[in-house]
């Protein structure tokens, strides 16, 4: 009902779509699904079942962002319907690290602390226009990091300044989808050959 | 008891952080603080965690844009911010606007203290240990945020007001909702009352906590409920009246106390009298239009100018120098945040840490306001 | 009071101030910074004047000079004033602290270090309060630089 969207890029492959990644992009790009063109075994299945559904996401909201993320967690949209019943404040028992708000040149290296201290596996949503690439404070700023992926790796990226409740939820149930895809002998972490370098 | 502990025992001073990434902090702020067994002894806050140069950006942007980045600020009295920066241009143009765009203004940022004072209380309930209040608090949030969705467009980051006046004209629902609002929201402030405002912990935790006196706050330049709960009566809407705030009575909320206590009933007080002027305003909302005619590029004329507005957290002031351009030479914001914080190692030393999460918690400073 | 007989009473205090009202809507004085913590000392402790609310305090950079503008106001006599100083050097600027008279300026006087480098004298406290301890210059100067960072439009 509704619209029907395609959402993997298995969908529109079967079209004949071919995806290309330009040749300056200075990242790495891990296609979704980490693994999945290798058949999941039923083992898998449940363990990713079991995972996906029940992350719990750490408290770290810097700006704005974080007003809309804590209206998601109450009563009218709440998240916990989803399994995201506790949000830990301490890095050490999340999974799930929502970067909500403006990364700044004096928060870079704190970020990149938290998420070295949660366990694996763990994952990233970068939630509005300021955690993706800078948003409204792009231009003319001397102190923004233009974007947190330039020190995490980020899984979903949901945008908007600040992105509704309802977008959020679907962000997080897009990560619930790319969590049950995975193959636990061949997956491939995100941080490997990812080091510090220089924070611009 | 006491002859024990200070006879034989060595103690030492530590320095904890409580750090950037942390639940009662409400935002990014670190504090460093310099303990000996759990009594605090010195309390240092360490700023810039959301420093995102917005002064800087100002001094090449035109002046529409400007309103749009005030938003971002102080997120929770965002109407109240973009109606300062408003007000200064209207002012330098000598810009006369209509007696519908001035009550508007009013009747949508009493909304927003209310939203606002709403979400500190969930809020301050949730650091004291009652997990309860947040989910109620946010309940009640949410009809405002249905009442601003149909008439401004966004949530949070609004952007309503335009020099000149405000963007579109309001929706035929407003009056209807915000009427059943004030009819609800009557009921619920009560229903506060009795879950926390009588409860003994509560009450223990936050009296004789925290004492500020009226010379130190004037001295520290606080404002605000803060200020107004030491003495200090220092609501801008009454000292230097705009808007439509000269046509409506109401009272301050005072008290002479200074403690944590008193600051929260300051809060609650304002929130029934925000009651009271949106419903002496809104059966009575003159006819007119909702926009004056400005130039596309807006220069203010060589000079300087100041304006200052009372939002949720006390007397946000806009500071403009404009040499004849479309942008200003120099722009300084007047945040209330960064006067209020600045008192924290004033009245808390000498407190446990228990303490200092319930003085922060009434205070209520949302840290990108303090960092611009 | 009305500004006439305040700066009445203020030019008795020394020959270097100016005084203008035009293009602002406060009275302006300009003092020099060897007199400013004086000046200031006498418009606190003055019965009739009063000023006991620092409410702003502003670096500024006017091209060739730095300085200093500070917002006054008196909650009894409900009348306001604006001093402005300027530091004369551009390479070394100093000025002196008025941590003691109005307190809240500890805070924003460190804030006026970091973006513009005007150095304080008698200040409890002087270093860099939002930008990192290890920044090189100085942001809000019309004349800071930083091809890394900023992507001018």
């Amino acid at each position: 009902m509704g619209v029907e969207k395609k959402r993997y890029l298995s969908q529109l492959e079967q079209e004949g779509f071919k995806q290309t990644i330009s040749e300056d992009f200075p990242g790495r790009v891990i296609p979704g699904g980490n693994g999945a063109n290798i058949v999941i075994t039923s083992l898998d299945k449940i363990v990713n079942w079991g995972r996906s559904n029940s992350l719990w996401p750490l408290y770290f909201g810097t700006s704005c962002c974080a007003i809309e993320m804590m209206q998601t967690g109450a009563a009218r949209h709440d998240w916990s319907r989803f399994g995201f019943e506790v949000a830990r404040p301490s890095p050490r028992q999340a999974d799930l690290i929502i970067i909500a708000g403006t990364i700044v040149n004096k928060m870079g290296p704190v970020l990149r602390r938290l998420y070295d201290q949660m366990a694996e596996p763990k994952y990233v949503i970068a939630m509005g226009a300021c955690a993706i690439s800078g948003g409204p404070f792009y231009y003319n700023t001397y102190s923004v990091i233009k974007g947190a992926d330039h020190v995490i790796p980020v899984d979903i990226y949901v945008p908007g300044c600040p992105p509704r409740p309802e977008a959020l939820l679907d962000g997080m149930l897009l990560l619930q989808d790319k969590i049950r895809q995975e193959n636990r002998i061949e997956k491939v972490n995100p941080i490997d050959g990812f080091d510090e370098g220089e924070l611009t | 008891m006491e002859k024990i502990v200070n006879s034989n025992l060595k103690t030492e001073e530590y320095f904890i952080n409580m750090g950037p990434q942390h639940p009662a902090t409400h935002g990014v702020l670190r504090l460093i603080l310099t303990i000996d067994g759990e009594i605090i002894k010195n309390v240092e806050p360490d700023l810039g965690y959301i420093h995102r140069s917005i002064e800087k950006m100002c001094e090449r942007d035109s002046y529409q844009q400007i309103v749009h980045l005030t938003d971002r600020m102080d997120y929770l009295s965002a109407h109240i911010n973009n109606e300062a920066v408003c007000l200064v241009v209207e002012n330098a143009l000598n810009l006369e606007v209509t007696d519908r765009v001035k009550v508007i203004r009013t009747i949508i940022a009493e909304l927003t203290r209310i939203s606002s004072h709403c979400l500190w209380w969930g809020v301050m309930g949730m650091d004291i240990g009652a997990l309860t209040t947040y989910f109620y608090a946010f309940r009640d949030r949410e009809m405002i945020n249905d009442i601003f969705e149909e008439t401004c467009g966004a949530r949070l980051t609004m952007n309503y007001n335009m020099p000149g006046g405000l963007m579109f004209d309001i929706h035929p629902n407003f009056i209807k909702r915000t009427k059943e609002f004030i009819a609800h929201f009557k009921t619920k402030i009560p229903e506060y009352d009795r879950l926390l405002t009588g409860n003994i912990i509560f009450q223990k935790r936050t009296k004789g906590i925290g004492v500020l006196t009226r010379e130190k706050a004037i001295s520290y330049g606080a404002s605000g409920p803060v200020a107004r709960a030491s003495g200090f009566a220092s609501d801008v809407r009454k000292r230097h009246p705009y808007s439509a705030y000269d046509r409506v009575e109401f009272n301050q909320a005072l008290s002479t106390e200074g403690d944590c206590f008193a600051r929260y009933s300051v809060r609650i007080q304002e929130m029934w009298e925000s009651m009271s002027i949106i419903e002496q305003l809104i059966d009575n909302i003159p006819e007119g239009e909702y926009q004056t005619k400005t130039n596309a590029v807006i220069k203010l004329p060589k000079g300087e100018y100041y304006q200052r507005v009372e939002t949720a957290r006390g007397e946000f002031g806009v500071y403009i120098l404009s040499t004849g351009t479309k942008s200003p030479y120099r722009l300084k914001f007047r945040s209330p945040g960064f006067s209020n914080i600045s008192l924290l190692n004033e009245i808390i030393v000498g407190g446990k840490i228990g303490d200092l999460v319930a003085t922060m918690a009434t205070i209520d400073i949302v840290v990108p306001d303090i960092d611009r | 009071m009305t500004n006439q007989e305040i700066q009445n009473m203020v030019s008795g205090w020394s020959e270097n101030i100016e005084f203008s009202e035009e293009a602002s809507q406060f009275l302006n004085i300009t003092v020099s910074k060897d007199e400013l913590h004086r000046i200031c000392e006498k418009l606190k402790q003055t019965p009739e004047l009063d000023f006991d609310y620092l409410f702003c305090l502003t670096g500024m950079d006017w091209g060739e000079d730095l300085g200093v503008i500070y917002h006054l106001e008196s909650i009894q006599n409900k009348h306001e004033i604006v001093v402005k100083v300027k530091t004369g050097d551009r390479d070394n600027p100093t000025l002196d602290s008025v941590n003691e008279l109005w307190r809240t300026a500890e805070f924003h006087e460190m804030e006026v270090f970091d973006f513009f480098g005007i150095k304080f004298n008698n200040h409890p406290n002087l270093k860099r309060l939002f930008l990192p301890p290890e920044w090189e210059g100085f942001p809000l100067r019309k004349d800071y630089e930083d091809q890394a960072n900023m992507i001018i439009k």
